[in-house]
């Protein structure tokens, strides 16, 4: 009874074959779950809460008034992933991002994709997250997508399909992080057991990643810093801990000036010039002169500064036009174009509600559909058909009638699910994954990544922000 | 390192200090309670101006109680010098400056802003008082252990160091100011045991009362009251120690930057008025005048050291 409730009940479980045995790549865990008091184990997640508190591994959630800081719920059962299965996605999301990059060169400079019909132009170039100030510019090494994130969910032993491309400043690597370092504090034995590859080194590739970018007006040893909105921002921490990390300066627009055509930040030496700068800050607040003229967050005048060569801005200016939800219907298109192969991952079946024909379609399918924002993230302003109300349905279908080019719709998919530690045992939520990916002169992927889970039994939301909880994420030798 | 960080690792240790001396007033005061029957409301009057928040205590509060006393000294957030504002704003500042921090410094502030938050989420009752001061003192010294133990003796280490000094030597300059008439010679000739009491405050507000008896004649003597505060070099709350203190750190920093700001001129200045003067010198000169001169001395070198690194 409890095993199933809620769930999708053809969700594919990734630890449980349907037999109730262990599907390969758990087999290890799954003996040493079996020897487990279960009382032990609800101790250890406590104590894992502590220790996220403690080091105060938080997020603020916006429009919440009284809890500025809260906790992501870690979940203790390890979401496994075997070689073989990682191998396959990896290259798929490697021929993914070089095909994001290849396009954003030509988007910015030829539009042989759109000359070529495959890809309409009023999309592109009517689409907020095209930035015309980058036309023409090629950022240093032909780099535009430093730091990915991509997401992905699986629905069945083979199908894994990419949700979104999260091509601008993707976060949550810091959780990937932390949960490995408290599995590990927690439960040493694991990693004896199995043979987890390790993503502990992501900083230092981080590192030496935007190091090889530096811009051609650097010489010597490349200055890193991160740029962050400031310690209100939800995703604080994570910047903090990131140059941390790194080694690196934690920067606020407001230490930054530009000066003799070189960003330099304010030190208590005066000011020291930026020749890398990982920003964590949106396209619109980056440069009060070029975009959003009221943004206290950015930097006056590093616009110009980048388009002369003297700064490596990552993830570039205007890439958000590769990862947005109007575009991504097109991948399919554009890994072909770009690749001269099929994609060797799937994209989610999408209808641009933009086309009259889909529009309809989605109308009359409401209740299996979920319905997303063009522009929307986070799972804020979205429709998941199957659990919403009639009357939210209803009210949703206004909005999408007033302006439907503002939405796109996908069928509910299946997503798999891994079990989560409750207080009767354990059992299963659905999940996705988040990757991470660096871009320098080659693309590294590293072996692991961000698994979310839904807390709540047969939910398909993951967000943070909506309530949902993070997996440490193990990609196994073999 | 960024002017911001050095300004927010000062700031940082500044609240931490700040938290401490509220904390260290608020027991003072209970002390003298429990000496007679009840602290009367004089008493209170001069713990708000020791810390500084008289008036602010007034715009709040339209009668003096030592119910509404403490709660204003321990959790009022419209004083931002209460504990909690305190230990609010210097974790905030933490936070800020995460990245110049050591785990063990940041886990030992974090915690004791969890930890003083739970408990001072309701109106304390007196007989918490006494546990509250403990925590409060507890939690302070293990954010100074790990402090001391864990970071490296650089520049972090000089700027949070001199937002220490700064602060405590503010606090001990204004607790002598507020009582400064009990220690004068005319007064003190009276010798009643009222002074007594009063004296024994002076010292307990700074934590000293035990240490004047090793260093002193255990028979408390104004002039040695204030000699012990100013001038002892050996007492880690004197205006000379943190003057020590505040010289030294600015020196590591001339010689590490190789620049010398209007801040090292008044640190050195202040540090060899306080080596030179003897205790008898400045009371006949007026103990009162000389401490209002060490308090604008001491914020203008605040604001020197904010601009000779750029903190804003």
């Amino acid at each position: 009874m409890v095993k199933n409730k809620g769930t999708t009940p053809l969700a594919f479980d990734e630890m449980m074959n349907a037999d109730s045995s262990p599907r390969q790549p758990y087999s290890t865990y799954h003996e040493w779950y079996a020897s487990q008091d279960r009382n032990r184990l609800i101790t250890k997640s406590k104590d894992a809460e502590n220790i996220f508190r403690k080091t105060g591994i938080t997020f603020a959630v916006y429009g919440h008034a009284d809890s500025s800081e809260k906790l992501i719920p870690f979940d203790l059962i390890p979401r496994i992933i075997s070689g073989r299965e990682w191998r396959k996605l990896a290259q798929g999301i490697e021929q993914r991002v070089i095909a994001l990059n290849a396009f954003l060169d030509d988007i910015y400079h030829k539009q042989e994709i759109i000359r070529a019909g495959r890809v309409p132009r009023e999309l592109i170039e009517k689409n907020v997250a095209f930035l015309p100030q980058m036309i023409g510019f090629r950022p240093p090494g032909g780099v535009y997508t430093h730091i990915v994130g991509t997401d992905i969910v699986r629905t069945g032993e083979d199908q894994f399909y990419v949700l979104e491309d999260n091509a601008r400043t993707p976060s949550g690597v810091s959780y990937m992080l932390e949960n490995r370092e408290t599995m590990m504090q927690m439960f040493p034995e694991l990693f004896h057991q199995n043979r987890v590859r390790p993503v502990e080194n992501y900083p230092n590739l981080l590192r030496q990643s935007l190091a090889s970018l530096a811009p051609p007006g650097c010489s010597g040893k490349p200055r890193v810093a991160v740029l962050t909105p400031g310690i209100y921002n939800s995703a604080y921490y994570e910047h903090a801990f990131l140059a941390d990390m790194m080694g690196v300066e934690l920067v606020e627009g407001s230490d930054l000036r530009v000066i003799d055509g070189k960003v330099k930040m304010r030190t208590t030496r005066g000011y020291e010039a930026i020749d890398v700068l990982y920003r964590r800050v949106d396209d619109d607040f980056l440069d009060p002169l070029t975009f959003r003229p009221e943004s206290a967050l950015g930097v006056p005048g590093i616009m110009d500064v980048y388009r002369a060569g003297n700064i490596t801005i990552a993830n570039a200016p205007g890439t958000g036009i590769s990862d947005d939800k109007a575009i991504y219907s097109y991948m399919p298109e554009i890994v072909e174009f770009y690749t001269g192969r099929k994609p060797l991952l799937e994209n989610v079946p999408t209808w641009r509600c933009s086309e009259p024909q889909s529009l309809k379609y989605v109308l009359e399918h409401l209740e299996e559909l979920v319905v997303k924002e063009v522009h929307g993230s986070g799972g804020y302003g979205m429709l998941v058909g199957p659990t919403a109300s009639k009357k939210e349905r209803a009210m949703f279908a206004e909005k999408l009638k007033a302006r439907p080019t503002n939405y796109i719709a996908q069928p509910t998919l299946s997503l798999s699910t891994v079990p989560i530690l409750v207080n009767k045992g354990i059992a299963p939520r659905h999940v996705d994954l988040r990757p991470y990916v660096l871009v320098s002169d080659k693309v590294q992927i590293i072996p692991g990544g961000l698994t979310r889970v839904a807390l709540k039994a047969g939910s398909l939301v993951v967000n943070s922000s909506q309530g949902g909880g993070t997996k440490d994420t193990w990609v196994l030798e073999d | 390192m960024l002017g911001r960080t050095a300004n927010g690792l000062y700031w940082m240790f500044r609240y931490i200090e700040r938290a401490e001396n509220s904390a260290r007033l608020i027991d003072a005061g209970l002390r003298m309670a429990l000496t007679r029957s009840g602290a009367t409301e004089g008493d209170w009057d001069g713990v708000l101006q020791s810390a500084g928040v008289r008036e602010l205590y007034d715009e709040v509060h339209e009668t003096l109680t030592s119910i509404d006393a403490i709660d204003f000294l321990l959790r009022d957030r419209a004083n931002p010098s209460s504990v909690m504002s305190c230990i609010e704003a210097g974790r905030h500042n933490a936070r800020m400056v995460r990245t110049a921090l050591t785990r063990e410094t940041w886990e030992a502030t974090n915690e004791c802003y969890l930890e003083m938050k739970a408990m001072l989420s309701r109106k304390a009752r007196p007989t918490d008082m006494p546990e509250i001061i403990d925590a409060i003192k507890r939690r302070a010294g293990l954010i100074r252990g790990a402090f001391h133990g864990t970071m490296l003796r650089n520049e972090i280490f000089n700027f949070s160091r001199i937002g220490t000094f700064i602060e405590r030597a503010d606090n001990t300059a204004r607790i002598l100011d507020v009582k400064y008439y009990v220690l004068l010679p005319a007064v003190a000739a009276v010798g009643s045991s009222m002074d007594n009491v009063q004296w024994e405050s002076i010292l307990r507000s700074v934590s000293a009362h035990r240490a004047y008896g090793w260093v002193y004649d255990a028979e408390l003597k104004p002039a040695n009251i204030a000699d012990f505060l100013i001038s002892n070099g050996r007492m880690p709350r004197s205006l000379a120690y943190c003057y020590e203190k505040i010289a030294s750190n600015l020196g590591y920093l001339e010689r590490e930057y190789g620049e010398r700001h209007a801040a090292h001129e008044t640190a050195d200045r202040t540090l060899a008025a306080l080596r030179s003067r003897s205790i008898t010198d400045i009371m006949d000169q007026g103990l009162h005048e000389y401490l209002e001169d060490f308090i604008s001395q001491n914020n203008l070198l605040g604001q020197e050291i904010s601009d000779g690194y750029r903190f804003n």
